[in-house]
């Protein structure tokens, strides 16, 4: 019988050679660092930015935490192009499928926990409050999940009316809408870089619309990852679309292009409110203004942020009024 | 002159051997030489003046079984007004419709100078005799039409026929009397760029006044490669006979910036005096919303939406 090839003759060395070792002297425990690079997520791949451009936050400690896509305004342009192809398809599905693939979301953040605890850490969060962020947004999915198939009953209406009619108000997804998350760096715990990006997310998609999200330019890593999360989730590419980059660059185009319905901003910056009070008027777009919101308390969640982004569409059906015609029965 | 060149073939010994004599096609250099076109920046104004030369070369084209009046008057309304929230743009060069529909077209065109371009020879599979082929011309040339689209015999020219393909567009481009005619090559159906240069070759010299690469029903379409193998050709027969020929790329060509690009490779190859409606044409029906979105963009500032551009 032939020797049995020892394992560790097969070892390869940091610089690809095959090294022959003594038997039994132990593996080297050296290795490259295998660093992720953050890129950006349009139309479901994780394409870099078309600029070419990045720029290097910094936690508080000035600790470099990586190379992050500086978006420009051509990739918001792609993003809102990959949006719109995805509404019909979007906004076809059945609710109740909708509501699967959001807890399919929920599903896949629960078992990258670990992963977005470590990002939140790097990112001056302690562990505890990591913990806290990442279970409240799994938790938020799982809320917005449940909502996908209920809240047209809540809000649609069957109406009375003088004529002969059958006329109801249901809620229809307004189409795409354009979000700059929360920046995740106010004191106090108020907002956090992913709770506060799943809250304005998750309903917008829930509805039934896609959308194009700049994620918070201070911290940005939790946002690629769950980009990460959303492709493994069957949720259709071009739903939701994740760039990274200063709100103070792209604020103005999320809100004047004109094949965006919606826009949602979060932060306190009244001139930035300004702008987007005046600019939304071009195509009348939906604005919400989510700057007082407290995403850890209760008032993080609800159905109306769902209506947020829908419209309410009246029908007039014709029937016949057979009380009203003199009976014929 | 379309006679010189048709005496100058049948001259020829053995015409059928004369066309495998095209030119081989490096298939690697023409794809290289063809991605090169795409990287030429064009900007601000230069890209504002090719976004209104490519909206002025379009043929705004429906060919459809389930084509009507209506849709026809629609499109030629269309044509004459691309967007009117945007005084003096250009209008397309021409409309492209079946032969029952041109009468149709002629009329609401009216004086507007627009073009009628119509398919014919049993568009788009040309399998149909070639008597039927020449009534079907006759007839679109007696409803109207400024330009006759015939698709070449595809099978016949698999099977090394091709005298009979020769003989069949000079047939043809006889009975279109003084419409011009543009010659389909259906280049997604001839597999080869050789053969593409082939077809090319034995348009031009049976008296296309256009090539063209496709009749949209088949892909590929048009690409940029097919085209470049095809202006080439043109190029040469120039040198040759000293007579232009126009192109034409149709199908698959949606977007203003792959538009821009065809420009800029019909420059390089061809020169200037191409670039006009009379010697290149895009055959299109989305191109032109997607240029007018693109105009707009450039006049306002603001990213434009399909929704408030007419459908046509």
């Amino acid at each position: 019988m032939e020797k049995a090839i020892k394992k560790s003759s097969l070892k390869v060395s940091e610089n690809g050679l095959e090294k022959p070792t003594a038997a039994g002297k132990p593996v080297s425990t050296k290795r490259l660092e295998v660093m992720k690079t953050y890129k950006i997520y349009i139309g479901g791949q994780f394409p870099r930015t078309e600029s070419g451009r990045y720029y290097i936050p910094t936690n508080a400690a000035g600790k470099k935490l990586a190379n992050v896509c500086l978006s420009s305004r051509k990739d918001f342009r792609d993003a809102v192009v990959a949006a719109r192809g995805a509404v019909s398809g979007w906004s076809g599905r059945a609710a109740f499928n909708r509501s699967q693939i959001l807890y399919r979301m929920a599903e896949m953040l629960e078992g990258r926990k670990a992963q977005f605890i470590d990002e939140l850490i790097q990112q001056d969060a302690t562990k505890a409050k990591a913990e806290k962020e990442v279970n409240l947004s799994i938790d938020r999915l799982i809320y917005y999940a449940g909502w996908c198939d209920k809240f047209q009953q809540l809000f649609s209406s069957v109406n009375p009316v003088a004529s002969s009619h059958f006329n109801f108000s249901v809620p229809e997804p307004t189409g795409v809408v354009s979000i700059i998350a929360p920046q995740g760096d106010l004191p106090a715990g108020r907002q956090g870089s992913l709770l506060g990006l799943v809250s304005v997310i998750a309903p917008v998609i829930a509805g039934g619309n896609t959308c194009v999200v700049l994620a918070s330019e201070t911290k940005p890593l939790c946002a690629v990852t769950f980009a990460e999360v959303l492709n493994s989730s069957d949720l259709p590419g071009g739903v939701v679309n994740i760039l990274t980059g200063k709100p103070s660059e792209l604020a103005s185009w999320f809100v004047d292009h004109m094949d965006v319905n919606a826009t949602i901003y979060c932060e306190k910056d009244s001139t930035v409110q300004k702008m987007i009070r005046e600019k939304s008027a071009l195509n009348l777009k939906r604005i919400s203004l989510y700057d007082k919101i407290n995403w850890y308390s209760e008032e993080g969640q609800s159905p109306y942020f769902i209506m947020d982004t829908q419209e309410i569409k009246t029908t007039w059906h014709p029937v016949e009024n057979i009380a009203g015609a003199g009976g014929g029965y | 002159m379309v006679s010189g060149s048709l005496t100058m073939l049948s001259d020829l010994p053995d015409r059928q051997a004369g066309f495998s004599l095209s030119p081989r096609i490096d298939q690697v250099g023409v794809e290289e030489r063809a991605s090169r076109f795409t990287k030429r920046s064009i900007k601000k104004e230069s890209k504002l003046n090719g976004l209104k030369l490519v909206l002025n070369m379009i043929d705004l084209t429906t060919l459809e079984g389930k084509d009507t009046a209506g849709k026809v008057k629609q499109l030629c309304y269309k044509a004459m007004h691309p967007h009117d929230s945007y005084p003096g743009l250009p209008t397309v060069a021409a409309i492209c419709v079946y032969p029952s529909m041109v009468k149709v077209a002629k009329k609401a065109l009216g004086d507007s100078g627009i073009k009628i371009a119509s398919v014919a020879t049993a568009f788009p599979g040309g399998q149909a005799p070639k008597d039927v082929k020449i009534r079907d011309t006759k007839y679109a040339v007696h409803e109207g039409a400024d330009e006759v689209d015939m698709v070449i015999s595809r099978g016949k020219f698999h099977a090394g026929e091709y005298n009979f393909v020769f003989d069949e567009i000079a047939a043809i481009k006889e009975a279109c009397g003084e419409a011009r005619l543009k010659v389909i090559l259906e280049t997604g159906e001839l597999g080869t760029f050789d053969k593409v240069r082939r077809a090319s070759d034995i348009a031009m010299h049976a008296g296309a006044d256009f090539i063209k690469t496709s009749t949209g029903k088949i892909a590929p379409a048009a690409t940029m490669p097919v085209t470049l193998v095809m202006l080439e050709a043109i190029r040469d027969f120039y040198y040759k006979t000293g007579r232009m020929i126009g192109m034409k790329p149709a199908g698959g060509i949606s977007k203003s910036k792959l538009a821009l690009h065809y420009l800029v490779m019909v420059k390089e190859v061809l020169g200037e005096d191409w670039l006009n409606n009379h010697w290149f044409r895009f055959g299109a029906s989305s191109l032109a919303n997607d240029v007018l979105m693109q105009i707009m963009k450039e006049k306002t500032g603001v990213y434009q939406s399909a929704n408030y551009f007419s459908v046509d």
